[in-house]
């Protein structure tokens, strides 16, 4: 009889974890940055149509960078999750915690227990009527759950992306402000020219009614840059 | 719950549940799905009833209304109900039929149509909304026979057409379209006998927001379970206009002037 192998814990781990990095770290970068009415949410993506965000309730906000199916299969659940609760209870009672802590749970068991890890990261970002209420939560690949402040970048050139942020960033600017900072400081650091239709955004906005989910055009997204 | 909607293993993302972007399905497989199960008996006890709807068409879009009381029997059950709702931006939906039924349909049909929205990236076809409420009526067939019904009134703007569509129902889930107006609930023969007085082609917003609040005075003066405009308390119809625009609930100030002129009027 054959015996498997015995692979040590932390080699299994640290396998996986590279594995799932160097996967998403391929994909193009995606920033959301708080502004004066809510986050915005932006990254490069030439497709109109298979979206990087998406809204996921009322004041609730999703990003995803990475495989697009893996991704895609968390976004359709955490709709799932979000239209179940608040028709279960009551709207208000659908929040970003909630739902990062659900993702970071089904995220960590993948990383665990399944023959791959996921090769995505996501964040969800919840607005309230001030902008002391807004959360942003970061959900790793093996379920590392983050609470980010002010902005936040992840996929490709993380790191350098979130320097330059961290570097250029000034109070709360307005949309155009934080649409310019976004799209500037992801063109630096990528060395890319990105045309207006190439982008995709989409805002958090508390100015508006019920549902705050707004895409950005992209004739604005051309008006605010120039 | 996410893990078992969420993770791969347990279903493959296509048999999880069918169609994907239903969201009554999902209730259905966590047994949440909202169900009245009656004995025969059931109209032994008297439940409140939601009354007068209606709809009528106009150049550039839809106006719904319906009165505001509910009655149970001949108790008047609450005065303040409110039947007509927006279904989502461009759609509003009108209830008459056994109150508590009704309103739980409606909450359904908006967090359905939401749900597709958001999953698929795009609404339904207005075709497609009025079809899936014709499925929700038929569901409640066995509870008809029991005399717990619901019929509805759907309306919104067809996007595609760049037409304002009007659509009435039966309590087995017949769907129609109507092209001029509609009327359903305890009131509804005689608001249709008033607006087919006053109805004609080419209405502008103002007409037709007259001819509806008017309709619903004329039911309330034959029908002792629709409720007319009680302006001395405030208690006004909900009425909502559908156009190129999307939906708009009317305010409560021009109902009240509208619903003052036309019982001025009144003969």
């Amino acid at each position: 009889m054959s015996m498997p192998f015995y692979v040590p814990p932390e080699q299994l781990t640290k396998d996986r974890a590279d594995f799932a990095r160097k996967g998403i770290a391929r994909g193009r970068p995606i920033i959301l940055i708080e502004y004066a009415d809510g986050v915005l949410l932006m990254g490069e993506n030439p497709s109109g149509s298979l979206h990087k965000t998406s809204e996921i309730y009322d004041r609730v906000a999703f990003a995803g960078v990475g495989r697009f199916n893996e991704f895609e299969m968390l976004r359709v659940a955490g709709i799932r999750y979000a239209d179940l609760k608040g028709y279960s209870y009551e709207r208000d009672d659908v929040t970003a915690k909630g739902l990062a802590n659900a993702y970071a749970q089904t995220l960590g068991q993948i990383f665990t227990h399944e023959n791959k890890p996921y090769e995505i990261e996501v964040m969800i970002a919840e607005i309230g009527d001030e902008p002391t209420d807004t959360k942003i939560y970061r959900i790793q690949f093996d379920g590392t759950l983050q609470d980010v402040r002010r902005f936040g970048a992840m996929g490709g050139m993380e790191e350098e992306l979130a320097e330059q942020l961290a570097a250029a960033a000034d109070g709360l600017p307005d949309l155009r402000g934080a649409v310019r900072l976004a799209a500037d400081t992801i063109e630096r650091v990528t060395e890319t020219d990105i045309a207006a239709e190439d982008w995709e955004a989409a805002v958090l906005d508390r100015t508006l009614g019920r549902r705050k989910f707004r895409r950005l055009a992209d004739s604005e997204i051309a008006e605010y840059r120039s | 719950m996410i893990s078992e909607q969420g993770r791969v293993g347990d279903h493959l993302p296509l048999d999880a549940v069918v169609p994907g972007a239903s969201f009554l399905s999902l209730l259905q497989s966590q047994g949440l799905a909202p169900s009245w199960s009656t004995a025969d008996r059931a109209r032994e006890i008297e439940i409140p009833e939601a009354t007068t709807i209606l709809a009528i068409r106009y150049e550039d879009g839809v106006v719904m209304a319906g009165d505001r009381r509910a009655t149970a029997g001949n108790v008047i059950a609450h005065r303040r109900m409110k039947k007509v709702f927006p279904a989502d931006e461009y759609s509003a939906v009108a209830i008459s039929g056994t109150a508590g039924m009704a309103i739980e349909l409606t909450k359904l049909f908006q967090t359905e149509l939401e749900h597709y929205e958001k999953i698929e990236g795009t609404r339904l076809s207005l075709e497609g909304k009025a079809n899936y409420l014709a499925r929700m009526v038929r569901g409640n067939l066995a509870l008809a026979f029991q005399g717990l019904v619901v019929v509805p009134l759907f309306c919104g703007y067809d996007e595609a057409d760049d037409v304002g569509r009007l659509y009435s129902f039966d309590v087995v889930g017949g769907r129609y379209e109507e092209l001029d107006y509609a009327a359903t609930g305890s009131g509804g023969s005689e608001a249709r006998a008033f607006i087919k007085g006053a109805y004609r082609e080419g209405l502008d917003e103002e007409e037709a927001l007259a001819i509806a609040v008017e309709a619903l005075v004329a039911a309330a003066e034959e029908d002792a379970a629709t409720g007319g405009p009680d302006l001395r308390r405030g208690i006004l119809p909900n009425v909502v206009v559908v156009d190129r625009t999307g939906l708009t609930e009317v305010g409560d100030d021009r109902i009240s002037e509208v619903a003052t002129r036309v019982i001025g009027e009144r003969p």
